[in-house]
C-alpha cells in the first residue's frame, strides 16, 4: 500500500493531468528533492522557491487572481506564521470583491509533532487555520484520505488549506487508491527518486483514478455506543487504535474536513453515545476543539450528554521540547487518552 | 534625534526629492521635463487628452475629499497629486481581462489610473459611499479600494505593500501564458521598507524565470507622518533594483510628459524582454494622508495639474475658456452623480455571510 506521501504525489499527479494544475511549488519542491518529505517528487509542474515565505503565499495568491490552479508548500508549518496576513487576505479575496475574484489554490503544509521534531518541526496549525475565514481546511488521517481531500481541494474553487500530518507521511494505507498497484515494491519502484543521480529519473506513474472525499464529510472509523471520540490528523490512528483495543464501546470519527465541519455525523454519534471526547494536539487555549465542544453544550445535545466534553489537546506552553519525556508530556499520547477515557466514562451523571 | 546623528542620511537626502517641498526643487533643478517645451515629441492631441483626464480624476477626488466632509462617507483616502503620474500609466496599460493584457495591483491612490482607464465616476462614488451597487467591494471596503476583474485590476488590499507579492503570481501566469501582458504594481515609498517589496524584487529578477513586472514606487517622501529622510539609508529607492538586475530609474512623477515617455519605454521593454523594471517617481500629495489627517490641501506642494496647466496654456496647446468650462462641467457631472447615489440602496445586513465561498456554499457553521 502507498505511504500518504506517495499517495500525496499521486493527487498531484493526477490533478496535474486532469484538474489542469500549472504550478507546484515551495521550498525544495522541485526536482532534485521533490519535497522534504518527497511529497513532490516526480511531478511536471513543480519548481524552487526563494526561501520566502511571505513570497510563496503571495504568488499562490497572484496564480489564484489569475485563475491559475496551483498548490503551494509552505515547508513546515512553524514557519508559515509571518504569512497569516496573507492567509487572511487569501481567505477575504471573494468576500471583500463581492464575489468579482476567487482564488482556487491550495496551499499544503506539514504540521503536529510526533518526529521528535523539537521547538521549531511539532507546530500545529488546525487552530489557526480554523479562525481564517474563507478558507476551507482539510487534515487527512490516512493515506487515501490524503489522495482523495487533496484532489477535492484542488478542484474546489475556494482556497484550501491542505494539513499533512508529518509523522503520518511515512505510514502505509490499508486501503488502494483506485488504479493502485497491490504490490509495494512496484509502486516504489515506479514513483520513489531513487537515490543518487536523478537527473534522468523520470516516474512511471501507475493509471491512478478519481477518487474524491466531499470536503465537509467526516467518517466514522469505529462504532461504539459509550463514548463519541472526534479526532483528526496524527492523532486519530492513536484514538483509533486505543477504542479497538478497549473494553469499552467507543465510536471514534475522523473529522477530516474542519472547515466546513460534519455536525451531523457529530451530533448523531453523541446523541446515540451521550459522551464525548475531542482529541487533536493543537494548543489547548482558543482550540477548534472548544468551539465544537461549545456547540455540543449549546444544542439540544446539552439535555442528553451524561458528561460535560472533554477536549485533550496539546498543553498550552510555548513549544515542544525534544526529549521524548518533553514531547509526550505536550502532545497527547495514548497514556493520556486511555485516561481521559476511563475518567469521561465513569462521570455518573 | 535619529536624523541628526545620521550625516549620510542628510546627503542621500538632498539627491531625492524627500519631502514634497523639495520635490519641488527635483522638478525645476534634477529633473528637467523631458523635451521641455517640445512637451517630449507627445502629440497636442494627446497632451490634451492627458491634461482632460487629470482634471476629471482631481475633481472627482475633490469631490469624494468633500463626500466626506459633508458625513456623507466614513474615511476618504485616494491620489490627489498623483495624476500626472497615474493617468499615463492608466492610458498606456493594455486594458482587457486575461493574461494577455495587464494586471493592475494598485494602492489606495488609483483613481488617476482608473480614470485613464475609463471607470464610470459614479463606481469610484459608490464605492466611498459604501452602496450596494459598488462594483469593486458591494459596499464592504474602503475609497480607492478598487476591484475591476474585466480590466483585471486585482482588488486593492489595505495592508501596506502585499500587492508586490501578488504580482509575482499575475506575473509567472503572464510570463508562462506568452503574448505582451505585463503586471503593474503601484504603491508608496514607505511601504518599501516591508519585506514584501523584497521579495518583489527577488522573485522578479529570479535566473530561472524573470518575470514581466513593472515594480512601481510612488515617492510622495511621507508615510502618513513619518518623513522619508529619517528612514531610507538608501540614495534612491530605485537603486535597490540594481542588486538584482533589475532595469531601474527614478523619475519626476509630477510631469505628466516625463511620466508618460518613461512609462512608455519601459512597458515596451517589459513587453518584449519578458523581465521587470523598477520605476521610483517622486510625486505630491495634496491632501495629506488620507481623512484621517483632515484631507486639507497642502499648498506648499507642487501641484502637477496646474504646472502641467500652465504649460499647456502658455504653449497655446489649451485654452483658459476651455479648461474653466472642463472644470465647470466635471464638478456638475461629479454632483448630480453624488445625489444619485445617494437615493442608491445600501447593502443588507442579511448579507454579510454571502460571498464567503464560491456560489454562496454555506459557510456559517450554525448552519453545517
Ligand atoms: C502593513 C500595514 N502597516 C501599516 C498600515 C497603516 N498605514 C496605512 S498607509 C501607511 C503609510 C504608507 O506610506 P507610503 O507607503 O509611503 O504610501 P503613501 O500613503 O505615502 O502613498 C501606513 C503606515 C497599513 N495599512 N498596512
Ligand atoms: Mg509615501
Amino acid at each position: 500500500m502507498a505511504n500518504m506521501a506517495q499517495a500525496i504525489r499521486m493527487a498531484l499527479h493526477f490533478a496535474e493531468e486532469n484538474y489542469n494544475v500549472t504550478d507546484i511549488f515551495g521550498q525544495d519542491v522541485g526536482a532534485p528533492l521533490g519535497g522534504v518529505f518527497t511529497a513532490t517528487q516526480g511531478l511536471k509542474t513543480t519548481w524552487n522557491t526563494p526561501l520566502d515565505e511571505r513570497g510563496i503565499v503571495s504568488a499562490a495568491i497572484g496564480l489564484g487572481l489569475a485563475g491559475d490552479r496551483c498548490v503551494a508548500e509552505i515547508q513546515f508549518c512553524d514557519y508559515i506564521f509571518n504569512t497569516i496576513d496573507l492567509l487572511k487576505m487569501a481567505g477575504n479575496t471573494h468576500w471583500k470583491t463581492s464575489g468579482k475574484y476567487n482564488l482556487p489554490i491550495t496551499l499544503m503544509t506539514p504540521v503536529g509533532a510526533g518526529i521528535r521534531g523539537s521547538v521549531y518541526h511539532s507546530h500545529s496549525f488546525d487552530g489557526w487555520a480554523t479562525r481564517i475565514p474563507g478558507w476551507k481546511v482539510v487534515m487527512p488521517s490516512n493515506p487515501i484520505d490524503a489522495y482523495g481531500l487533496l484532489l477535492s481541494a484542488i478542484d474546489d474553487p475556494n482556497p484550501v488549506m491542505f494539513l499533512k500530518p508529518k509523522a503520518l507521511l511515512r505510514v502505509k494505507g490499508e486501503e488502494l487508491i483506485p488504479g493502485e498497484p497491490g504490490d509495494e515494491k512496484s509502486l516504489k519502484a515506479a514513483i520513489d527518486a531513487p537515490l543518487g543521480d536523478r537527473s534522468k529519473w523520470k516516474p512511471k506513474w501507475p493509471k491512478i483514478k478519481e477518487h474524491k472525499i466531499t470536503i465537509g464529510k467526516a467518517k466514522v472509523v469505529n462504532e461504539g455506543s459509550d463514548l463519541t471520540i472526534v479526532s483528526y490528523g496524527r492523532t486519530l490512528p492513536i484514538c483509533h487504535k486505543i477504542a479497538k483495543n478497549s473494553e469499552h464501546s467507543i465510536e471514534v470519527i475522523d473529522l477530516r474536513s474542519l472547515y466546513p465541519y460534519d455536525w451531523e455525523t457529530i451530533y448523531n454519534s453523541v446523541l446515540k453515545t451521550k459522551r464525548v471526547m475531542f482529541v487533536n494536539e493543537e494548543t489547548e487555549v482558543t482550540n477548534f476543539a472548544e468551539h465544537l465542544s461549545y456547540r455540543v453544550t449549546n444544542s439540544d445535545l446539552f439535555y442528553h450528554i451524561h458528561a460535560a466534553p472533554k477536549v485533550v489537546a496539546g498543553k498550552n506552553v510555548p513549544g515542544i521540547g525534544l526529549h521524548p519525556n518533553l514531547e509526550e508530556a505536550t502532545v497527547p499520547y495514548e497514556g493520556e487518552i486511555k485516561n481521559e477515557i476511563e475518567r469521561i466514562l465513569e462521570i455518573i451523571p | 534625534m535619529e536624523k541628526s546623528s545620521n550625516t549620510r542620511k542628510k546627503s542621500s537626502a538632498k539627491a531625492v526629492a524627500g519631502a514634497a517641498i523639495r520635490n519641488k526643487k527635483a522638478v525645476s533643478k534634477k529633473s528637467k521635463p523631458v523635451g521641455s517645451d517640445k512637451f517630449g515629441g507627445l502629440s497636442f492631441s494627446l497632451l490634451r487628452n492627458m491634461h482632460d483626464l487629470m482634471v476629471k480624476s482631481r475633481v472627482l477626488e475633490e469631490r469624494l475629499i468633500k463626500i466626506y466632509k459633508t458625513g456623507d462617507a466614513f474615511f476618504w483616502i485616494g491620489a490627489p497629486g498623483e495624476e500626472a503620474f497615474g493617468v499615463p500609466l492608466g492610458m498606456l496599460a493594455k486594458k482587457g481581462q486575461g493574461p494577455l493584457n495587464d494586471y493592475l495591483h494598485l494602492h489606495y491612490r488609483g483613481t488617476p489610473v482608473l480614470v485613464a482607464m475609463g471607470m464610470d465616476p459614479k463606481d469610484s462614488i459608490r464605492l466611498i459611499m459604501n452602496r450596494k451597487t459598488d462594483p469593486s467591494t458591494g459596499g464592504r471596503n474602503f475609497s480607492n479600494h478598487y476591484c475591476f476583474p474585466e480590466w483585471n485590476v486585482t482588488p486593492v488590499c489595505s495592508p501596506i505593500e502585499v500587492q508586490y507579492g501578488f504580482a509575482v503570481g499575475t506575473g509567472l501566469s503572464q510570463k508562462r501564458h506568452g503574448g505582451e501582458g505585463i503586471s503593474i504594481i503601484t504603491g508608496g515609498d514607505a511601504g518599501t521598507a516591508e519585506g514584501d517589496f523584497a521579495s518583489c524584487l527577488i522573485w522578479a529578477s529570479r535566473p530561472a524565470n524573470p518575470l514581466p513586472l513593472l515594480i512601481t514606487v510612488q515617492n510622495n517622501g511621507w508615510g502618513i507622518s513619518t518623513s522619508y529622510d529619517g528612514q531610507h539609508g538608501e540614495e534612491k529607492i530605485s537603486d535597490r533594483g540594481k542588486a538584482y538586475g533589475i532595469k531601474s530609474l527614478t523619475i519626476n512623477g509630477n510631469d505628466p510628459v516625463e511620466s508618460y515617455v518613461k512609462l512608455k519605454e519601459s512597458m515596451a521593454y517589459i513587453r518584449k524582454e519578458r523581465k521587470p523594471v523598477l520605476m521610483e517617481a517622486y510625486v505630491s500629495r495634496l491632501y495629506g494622508h488620507s481623512s484621517a489627517s483632515g484631507a486639507n490641501l497642502d499648498t506648499k506642494q507642487p501641484d502637477p495639474l496646474k504646472d502641467f496647466e500652465k504649460r499647456l496654456l502658455k504653449a497655446d496647446i489649451i485654452k483658459k475658456k476651455d479648461v474653466e468650462e472642463l472644470y465647470k462641467s466635471e464638478e456638475a457631472k461629479c454632483m448630480k452623480i453624488f445625489r444619485e447615489v445617494q437615493k442608491e440602496l445600501p447593502p443588507e445586513a442579511s448579507s454579510i455571510w454571502d460571498f464567503t465561498y464560491v456560489n454562496n456554499e454555506n459557510a456559517d457553521w450554525r448552519n453545517f
